[in-house]
């Protein structure tokens, strides 16, 4: 019991990460209709970021400002030379020169920091545990990371659907030519979504630093993950990364956490331990099989 | 909304009247692949020919995916699962072959040729036929995504294995037999590598220029409109799909026999990424587009590993610009030519 507590608790926060990096791809797809598959690239600056100046100088505090703007200004650069030609090509251009993005900035991380993992320590005031129901105690920072998560979403629905900004960002969704044709330039609103989802992406990877290892192919792994979770919510909508990203979060946690204990009943332990981690990392994609075979769309298609 | 396609109006309007270039083409090429092991010994460096193996394996994976994403307009980024399917029903049947034992409890193991080939060819297909009939529910940058997410969730499956190597693959000590043949002679599987591509590229010509091809270009440049003229598009894409599956099957198989291993890298979703540089490279939509693309790549990949090992570095901003500054890619060059051979 306490056990399954503490794995749903894993797999919710989980899907807050990929929360943050769905909604900024999400964002940045809905409104450009651009295909970033260097998402993940920006992620893995905002860790590396992170976990250099927290080598460094040893304060977390001084390490989340300097990931989350190591990736908005590698979000920005990457804008302004490459994305912004793709804006008007076809999807396959769009994969193709973001791939290359992706060859470009591993290897270049590669050739800086070497192949070896950085590992993060815990910040010392969020290292402990708190008792979140008397006799379960589960980690403070796992906890900061969700509270952390649940305000970003809450902050993005405020501003999508309160300000001028969202205003605007809705219309270009749906009515690019017309927002266009109101005289608002499109262009820098195009630079400040693409600003706004590279911050995101780096702010969930500067948080995964201290529970993964820090290392290159750390930003296709959870890249790969967001596709599905889009894919499941709907493309384009932020409401549907939301929902889509718990689904995947808890399936793949509580798959990986308790399918190996439950083949071991029916067969011997290292055959089930073996099968149980093929299996529980199929679980998420066949999820995605079931919505596409239910709803093709995803499952909040179409409603912003 | 109404795109009108160079290529394929090219194709539409110079498929009556045949010219000489293609025929007088073909034995030109035939007469210098069949040259080319004795030229790459003359010149010292046999081992030329195994990079010639490499790069007509990857022109046959990449022409099949070049079939869906070139004249179908299906953009799959997880083609490299069907290579590794391939590769792994190769090293399958090697596996069981050697121990004994049937695969599944009835399905007995082999080492030839004949037969493996085709069980890769017809697996790759069915695993092609599940996927892509999920895949194909959603278009655009869903597909992408699924496509890319499938390949990926069977990249883990061969990981799970530990039946089969599991992460480290598994070792096929010999390759494939095939009447007396020696295969363990690279210049015997050169001749053999490049007929097969020469019966699959004459195969695929005729493919693409068939009603077939012809509806399935005319699904690329506008779906909704050949299913008002009452084409069930659905089908014709999956059976695309389904028969790129195979051509990337046969590729992974001849892979397999050709580095006697197989490893869950075959179906790591960067090798879908190089299929599809290759054909961006050699230009979408073209026959040899794919063979142009593969000796690029492959060649590059050569030429720059052995300068550093960082080669990617430089393979990324290329390939950037190749986008951003180029869209018929290599073939576009020669457009003139080419024009003239179609």
């Amino acid at each position: 019991m306490t056990l399954a507590l503490e794995q749903i608790l894993n797999g919710f926060q989980f899907g807050i990460m990929l929360f943050l990096m769905a909604a900024g791809l999400t964002l940045i797809f809905g409104i450009m209709n651009v295909i970033n598959l260097a998402h993940g690239s920006l992620y893995m600056i905002g860790a590396y970021g992170a976990a250099l100046v927290a080598a460094q100088t040893g304060s977390f505090l001084l390490a989340v400002p300097a990931g989350l703007v190591a990736a908005a200004l590698a979000g920005l650069i990457i804008e302004f030379l490459v994305i912004r030609k793709l804006y008007d090509r076809d999807h396959l251009q769009q994969v193709l020169a973001t791939f290359g993005l992706i060859l470009f900035i591993n290897e270049g991380t590669t050739m800086l920091f070497g192949r070896t993992p950085l590992f993060v320590g815990m910040p010392s005031f969020l290292s402990g545990s708190v008792e979140i129901i008397p006799g379960i105690p589960y980690p403070t920072y796992r906890i900061a990371i969700m509270v952390v998560g649940l305000l970003v979403a809450l902050g993005l629905y405020l501003l999508v659907n309160k300000t001028r900004i969202g205003a605007l960002v809705r219309a270009g969704s749906t009515h690019r030519e017309m927002v266009r044709a109101l005289g608002v330039d499109i262009r820098l609103l195009y630079t400040v979504v693409f600003g706004l989802g590279a911050l995101l992406a780096g702010l969930a990877g500067l948080m995964a630093g201290p529970l993964l290892a820090v290392q290159v192919g750390m930003g296709e792994q959870i890249l790969i993950l967001t596709f599905v979770v889009v894919v499941i919510g709907g493309l384009g909508s932020i409401r549907g990364a939301f929902y889509g990203a718990l689904i995947v979060g808890l399936t793949d946690t509580l798959l990986r956490a308790f399918l190996p204990g439950l083949l071991k009943t029916v067969m011997n332990a290292s055959e089930a331990d073996a099968l149980g981690a093929g299996l529980s990392s199929m679980g998420i994609y066949l999820v995605m099989a079931l919505v596409l075979l239910i709803r093709p769309q995803g499952l909040f298609h179409a409603q912003g | 909304m109404l795109k009108v396609d160079e290529t394929f109006a090219t194709q539409v309007g110079a498929s009556p009247q045949r010219s000489w270039w293609p025929l007088a083409g073909t034995i030109i090429f035939i007469l210098c692949a069949a040259a080319f092991p004795a030229f790459a010994k003359a010149i010292g460096d046999p081992s030329l020919i195994g990079l010639a193996v490499r790069i007509t394996i990857y022109a046959i994976a990449a022409a099949s995916l070049n079939l869906i994403l070139g004249y179908g307009g299906m953009i799959s980024f997880g083609h490299a699962a069907y290579f590794g399917i391939g590769g792994y029903v190769v090293g399958i049947l090697y596996h069981h072959f050697v121990d004994g034992s049937p695969f599944l409890g009835f399905i007995p193991g082999t080492n030839e040729f004949l037969i493996t080939i085709p069980a890769a060819i017809v697996v790759s297909g069915l695993f092609a036929f599940v996927l892509g009939a999920l895949s194909l529910r959603t278009s655009g940058v869903p597909f992408i995504m699924i496509t890319l997410a499938f390949a990926q969730m069977l990249f883990f499956l061969f990981i799970s294995l530990k039946a089969y190597g599991g992460d480290d693959g598994l070792i096929v000590r010999r390759r494939n037999v095939l009447f007396d043949l020696d295969m363990r002679d690279d210049t015997t599987f050169y001749f053999l590598t490049v007929a097969i591509a020469v019966i699959y590229f004459v195969g695929f010509a005729r493919l693409v220029r068939s009603p077939f091809g012809m509806v399935l270009g005319g699904i690329r440049q506008s779906e909704r409109r050949m299913a008002a003229i009452g084409v069930s598009t659905y089908r014709y894409k999956l059976t695309a799909f389904v028969i790129a599956g195979m051509g990337a099957g046969l590729a992974g198989a001849l892979m397999a026999n050709y580095s006697k291993f197989v490893s869950p890298d075959m179906l790591h979703w960067t090798k879908s990424g190089d299929l599809m540089i290759m054909i961006i490279i050699g230009g979408t939509g073209t026959l040899l587009g794919p063979v142009f693309g593969a000796a690029v790549l492959i060649g590059l990949e050569t030429f720059l590993t052995s300068w550093t090992e960082h080669w990617k570095f430089i393979l990324g901003p290329i390939l950037i610009v190749i986008v951003l500054f180029s869209s018929g890619g290599l073939t576009s060059l020669f457009s003139g030519w080419s024009r003239k051979r179609e």
